[in-house]
């Protein structure tokens, strides 16, 4: 399969590879926002944590990716977008900009949906976790 | 160290012809290029001469009587001439009953052995499909279990051809024999490679290709035993007659001449080569295995062939390891499904899947092979599997101590 230079590049340069603590530590840090989304045997699963300021500002964001060069680099891009943004600014961003951004072919789509609901999820674990309502959103898919 | 990228570590898929393989097939193209079946002229006996010292070449590398051998497209066609031509012959009631009688075979033969038995189940025949057990290995005990009065054919490869295990051949060959069951096996990555001797081995029915042993592509043979017993076959290509009236159509002589140079070729060096490839085997092994942790080496850990290793890596996903290793030609086996990468059915049915979230890949070796290129192999796979071992959530929830089983996945 041939890939586009841009999946080329995030898989062999990830952007914010990592994350704020062992998963047990940032479980109950507020200040933190975890999203797990995928599982093992379909191949994906991934791993956002996002760090928010009390105003829900993303100052930090840092991924780990097991999956595809498609879903690795989905990933990365999206801890690059979001990082800076306001949650409600991260919410808009929707799966089909990241297909546009990294010329993802139609059998990779999967792969940019995962990415727009593990920055979903993790928002939703900040929320949560600081008392604030989760709004009711009709899912694009 | 110098290597010269992208390496080949894909012999078991195909390997490079010998160069002495094409040049003793050159003049059958333009000087000696006659049609075997042509009698009367220099031109028709020199091509017939020539297959049948391709015959006899053949013959010597298995044990058997030149007459025993017939040439076909590969191993593809020899394995389906031998499933559906043995078991049309030895029915035990005509086309369009039920009944037919029992045929033995394993899951994690080739498709081209596969599909023919499916075939057969559909036309009336019993078919047994026989699991591995975790070391990969088909045992004669195994076979035994499953025999039954009417068992008209066991069809068992020697080796497998993705995790090169090794089954138990010249036991399931003499409980074949001893029970009156045609005993054919699908040879395709061992004939070449070992010593094979049918009447030791006690085979029937042979198949193997000219290309997985330095041959050219689009030959094979079949070895059909003509006596204790005689083995019969129901040809399926009608027509001129030739081999025995089993396989029609005009000779592939360039290609039978090249397969007979090949055979002769892989006789006289195979103790140089099995030893040399084991070693290479070895190397990459024991240089994967010594580097990395969570490192599995599939199959039996004696019993398999000296030029294929299959090996699992934890916590990293197929296609993007094998995006990771570029310059190295491989087949990539993944036991769990992705998006892309089919799951293999062999890996699957070893029960190596059941741990979550390995990769596999089949890297095997050739005459041609250098521990350069393995060293190169072993540097290049490593860093590949480190990279995504540091991406991988997987890998910390392991470090962690976290059973991946235990924990509830958001399927989409």
């Amino acid at each position: 399969m041939a890939y586009s230079e841009k999946v080329v590049d995030h898989y062999q340069n990830p952007r914010n590879v990592g994350s704020f603590g062992a998963s047990s530590d940032v479980k109950t840090r507020t200040d933190i926002g975890v999203g797990i989304v995928g599982a093992p045997e379909c191949g994906d699963v991934m791993q956002l944590q996002l760090k928010v300021t009390a105003e829900g500002v993303i100052e930090d964001a840092k991924f780990k990716c097991f999956g595809c060069g498609s879903a690795i680099a989905s990933s990365s891009l999206a801890t690059e977008w979001i990082k800076g943004r306001t949650v409600d600014e991260a919410l808009q961003i929707k799966n089909t900009q990241i297909v546009e951004e990294l010329a993802l072919p139609p059998v990779k789509i999967h792969c940019s949906v995962l990415a727009e609901d593990s920055i979903r999820a993790a928002i939703e674990d900040w929320k949560k976790k600081n008392g604030i309502a989760v709004a009711e959103e009709a899912h694009a898919h | 160290m110098s290597v010269k990228t992208p390496i080949y570590l894909d012999n078991a898929a195909t390997t490079r012809c010998d160069p002495r393989v094409v040049e003793a097939m050159l003049p059958y193209f333009s000087e000696k290029f006659g049609n075997s079946g042509s009698r009367n002229h220099r031109f028709g006996w020199d091509a017939e001469d020539g297959i049948e010292t391709a015959r006899e070449q053949a013959a010597r590398l298995i044990g058997a009587d030149a007459k025993e051998v017939i040439f076909t497209s590969g191993a593809t066609e020899s394995n389906n001439l031998a499933v559906k031509g043995a078991a049309e012959i030895y029915a035990k009631a005509p086309a369009g009953q039920q009944g037919r009688g029992h045929i033995i075979t394993c899951t994690i033969e080739h498709k081209a052995v596969l599909d023919p038995c499916k075939r057969l189940q559909r036309e009336g025949f019993d078919v047994t499909f026989l699991d591995p057990p975790a070391d990969g290995v088909i045992t004669a005990e195994m076979v035994r279990a499953a025999m039954r009065p009417d068992t008209i054919l066991v069809s068992i490869m020697w080796a497998n051809n993705e995790i090169g295990t090794i089954n138990e051949v010249p036991e399931i060959g003499r409980l074949c024999h001893e029970k009156g069951a045609i005993f054919h096996t699908d040879g395709t990555q061992w004939v070449g490679k070992m010593p094979t001797d049918v009447e030791r081995d006690c085979i029937d029915l042979l198949s193997w290709s000219g290309h997985k042993m330095y041959g050219p592509k689009g030959v094979g043979a079949l070895y059909v035993r003509r006596r204790k017993p005689r083995v019969r076959l129901a040809a399926f290509i009608d027509g001129g007659g030739q081999e025995r009236g089993m396989r029609s159509g005009t000779q592939n002589v360039t290609g039978i001449i090249g397969f007979g140079k090949a055979c002769e070729l892989c006789l006289a060096e195979m103790e140089h080569d099995r030893e040399r490839l084991l070693k290479l085997r070895r190397r990459l092994e024991d240089g994967l295995s010594g580097r990395m942790e969570v490192v599995q080496v599939n199959g039996h850990r004696d019993r398999r062939l000296p030029h294929i290793a299959n090996i699992s890596f934890g916590f990293v996903e197929g296609e993007s390891l094998m995006m990771g290793i570029k310059d190295i030609a491989c087949s990539s086996g993944s036991a769990c499904t992705s998006a892309s990468l089919e799951p293999s059915y062999v890996l699957k049915g070893l029960g190596v899947g059941d741990e979550l979230a390995h990769s596999s890949l089949r890297l095997s070796f050739g005459r041609w092979t250098t521990e350069e290129e393995i060293d190169f192999a072993v540097e290049a796979i490593t860093k590949a599997v480190e990279h995504l071992r540091k991406l991988s959530p997987l890998y910390d929830l392991y470090k962690e101590g976290v059973d991946l089983s235990t924990i509830e996945w958001q399927h989409h």
